[in-house]
C-alpha cells in the first residue's frame, strides 16, 4: 500500500470538507482497502466515515424503509423489524462476504463502489430504492451508472437509501464458487408500480433492469411465466467463469428463483 | 504518522504508526502479538480475524488508525493462565488442528459464531459460517467438531454460572 493520509471525520459536513483532490471516502474498506492493498487505488487521503452517528442505522416507518449508509451488512441481515417488512433485503445481506466482512462493509460503502458482481445495487434497483446524499436524492435508476460509476460527485457523500416495501420481493444468486461475489443474482419485486427485476454480476456495463424477465412477470408474477424467455446475451459479461450465453441462463435460473422465494 | 491508542486484550497500548499500518501488522510488530496470522493477505481465509469491540473482524483489511480507541481481542487474550478458553480447549480436545496456521483465526471465528447464535449451532450452520476461515490441511470436520462441542460446553456455562459472553 502507498502511504496515505488518514482523517476521521466527525459528521457529514465535516467530511464533505476532508474529501479534496484525491481523497477517497472510507467506509467499512472490505473493498478499498484491498484495492490499496493491491495499489489497484493509491488515494492521498483517506476520509474514515464509520465514526459519523449520523449515517447508522434502520428505520421501519409503515411501509416506508430507510437505511443509514453506515449501516453494516451484519446489521441489516439481523435487524427483527426489516426482517418483517422486508426479508428479502435482509436475506440479501446475509449472503454477502462471510460474517467477518459483513461487520465491517455497509450498504453505503457498497452503492457508492457500484461493484459490478455486488448484491446491494440489485436490491436498490429493483426496489425503486431513493439514494439520499449530502446533496440531493435521487431514484436508483439515475443512480448507478455503469461498472464502478455512479452519479455522486466529488464531496458528494451517500446518507441514506430510503424504499416503499413492495407487495412482494425476493432475491436469488449464483455466487462464484472462488470469490463468493454473484456471478449472477436477480432481485426481483412486484409493487403498486409494476414489476421490476435487477440483475447484478452479469452485465458488461454492471447492474441493469432486464426488460425480458420483467415482462414475463407482468403478466404473471410466477417462476412459470419466464419458461422459454430469451434473455439476449449480447450486453452480458465474457470472462473465465462465465461465458455470456451461460450467464444469460443464469438470469433466467435466478430471476425463477428469487420470483418462488418472493412467492413463498 | 498518527498517535493511535486502543485496549489489546485488556491492556491499554499507544503507538505512532503510518498511516497505511494495517492493524494485524501493528498487532504483530508493535506489540508483538504474532498469534494473529497473515495467510492470503487478500480478506479471504480469515488467519488474521481478531475481535474488534466484540465482532470479529480481518485484521489485514483494517488499518490500524481506523481502529484507534476500540477494543481488541486477540488469540494471545484468551486463555486465563493456565485455563484455556472453552473453545481453544475443545479444538485441543477434539484436534481441530493439523499445521496450526489457520487456528487463531479458527478460535477467533469460532468465539464470534457461538456468542452470536445463543440459541445454539447445528453442524450446516457452523460450516456455513466459517465461510471466512480457510484451513489448507483441510482439517474442516474435526474444527467443526469443535466448535460444536464448545457451543454445547458454553451454553453449559452460561446456564450454570449466569456469565457473560466470553471474550
Amino acid at each position: 500500500m502507498y502511504a496515505v493520509n488518514y482523517h476521521r471525520a466527525k459528521s457529514v459536513a465535516d467530511a464533505a470538507k476532508l474529501g479534496k483532490g484525491d481523497a477517497k471516502y472510507l467506509s467499512g474498506g472490505m473493498t478499498l482497502i484491498p484495492a490499496m492493498k493491491t495499489r489497484l487505488a493509491a488515494p492521498s487521503d483517506l476520509v474514515d466515515l464509520t465514526h459519523i452517528k449520523d449515517l447508522k442505522g434502520i428505520t421501519v416507518s409503515g411501509k416506508t424503509v430507510t437505511i443509514g449508509a453506515g449501516t453494516t451488512h451484519y446489521e441489516v441481515a439481523t435487524d427483527a423489524k426489516l426482517a418483517k417488512a422486508c426479508p428479502a433485503i435482509v436475506y440479501l445481506a446475509g449472503l454477502i462476504g462471510d460474517p467477518a466482512v459483513r461487520h465491517r462493509g455497509t450498504i453505503g460503502g457498497s452503492i457508492a463502489n457500484n461493484d459490478p458482481a455486488a448484491d446491494y445495487p440489485a436490491a436498490m434497483l429493483a426496489l425503486g430504492a431513493t439514494i439520499t446524499t449530502n446533496k440531493r436524492s435521487l431514484p436508483a435508476d439515475k443512480f448507478f451508472k455503469g461498472l464502478f460509476e455512479t452519479a455522486l460527485k466529488d464531496g458528494e457523500i451517500v446518507t441514506s437509501v430510503s424504499f416503499t416495501v413492495p407487495a412482494k420481493a425476493g432475491y436469488a444468486k449464483f455466487p462464484n464458487p472462488a470469490s463468493r461475489y454473484a456471478m449472477t443474482g436477480v432481485f426481483v419485486t412486484k409493487g403498486k408500480d409494476g414489476v421490476r427485476a435487477a440483475v447484478t454480476g452479469a452485465g458488461d456495463d454492471g447492474v441493469f433492469r432486464s426488460k425480458e424477465i420483467e415482462a414475463a412477470l407482468s403478466k404473471k408474477f410466477e417462476a412459470s411465466a419466464l419458461e422459454g424467455v430469451k434473455v439476449p446475451s449480447g450486453s452480458l459479461m465474457e470472462d473465465m467463469h462465465a461465458s455470456s450465453d451461460y450467464r444469460a441462463a443464469l438470469i433466467l435460473a435466478m430471476a425463477k428463483r428469487a420470483v418462488a422465494q418472493a412467492n413463498a | 504518522m498518527s498517535e493511535i491508542s486502543m485496549t489489546v486484550n485488556g491492556r491499554k497500548v499507544q503507538g505512532t504508526v503510518e498511516d497505511r499500518t494495517l492493524l494485524v501488522h501493528f498487532l504483530r510488530e508493535n506489540l508483538g502479538l504474532t498469534g494473529t496470522h497473515v495467510g492470503c493477505d487478500t480478506s479471504q481465509c480469515g488467519a488474521c480475524l481478531v475481535h474488534v469491540d466484540g465482532k470479529a473482524m480481518k485484521s489485514c483489511t483494517l488499518l490500524a488508525v481506523q481502529v484507534s480507541g476500540s477494543e481488541i481481542m486477540t488469540i494471545e487474550g484468551l486463555a486465563n493462565g493456565a485455563d484455556l478458553h472453552p473453545v481453544q480447549a475443545a479444538f485441543r480436545e477434539h484436534h481441530g488442528l493439523q499445521c496450526g496456521f489457520c487456528t487463531p483465526g479458527m478460535i477467533m471465528s469460532a468465539i464470534d459464531m457461538i456468542n452470536r447464535h445463543p440459541e445454539g449451532l447445528d453442524e450446516a450452520t457452523v460450516r456455513a459460517e466459517l465461510e471466512g476461515n480457510i484451513c489448507r490441511c483441510t482439517g474442516y470436520h474435526n474444527i467443526v467438531k469443535a466448535v460444536l462441542a464448545a457451543s454445547k460446553e458454553m451454553a453449559k456455562s452460561t446456564k450454570g454460572k449466569g456469565r457473560a459472553k466470553a471474550a
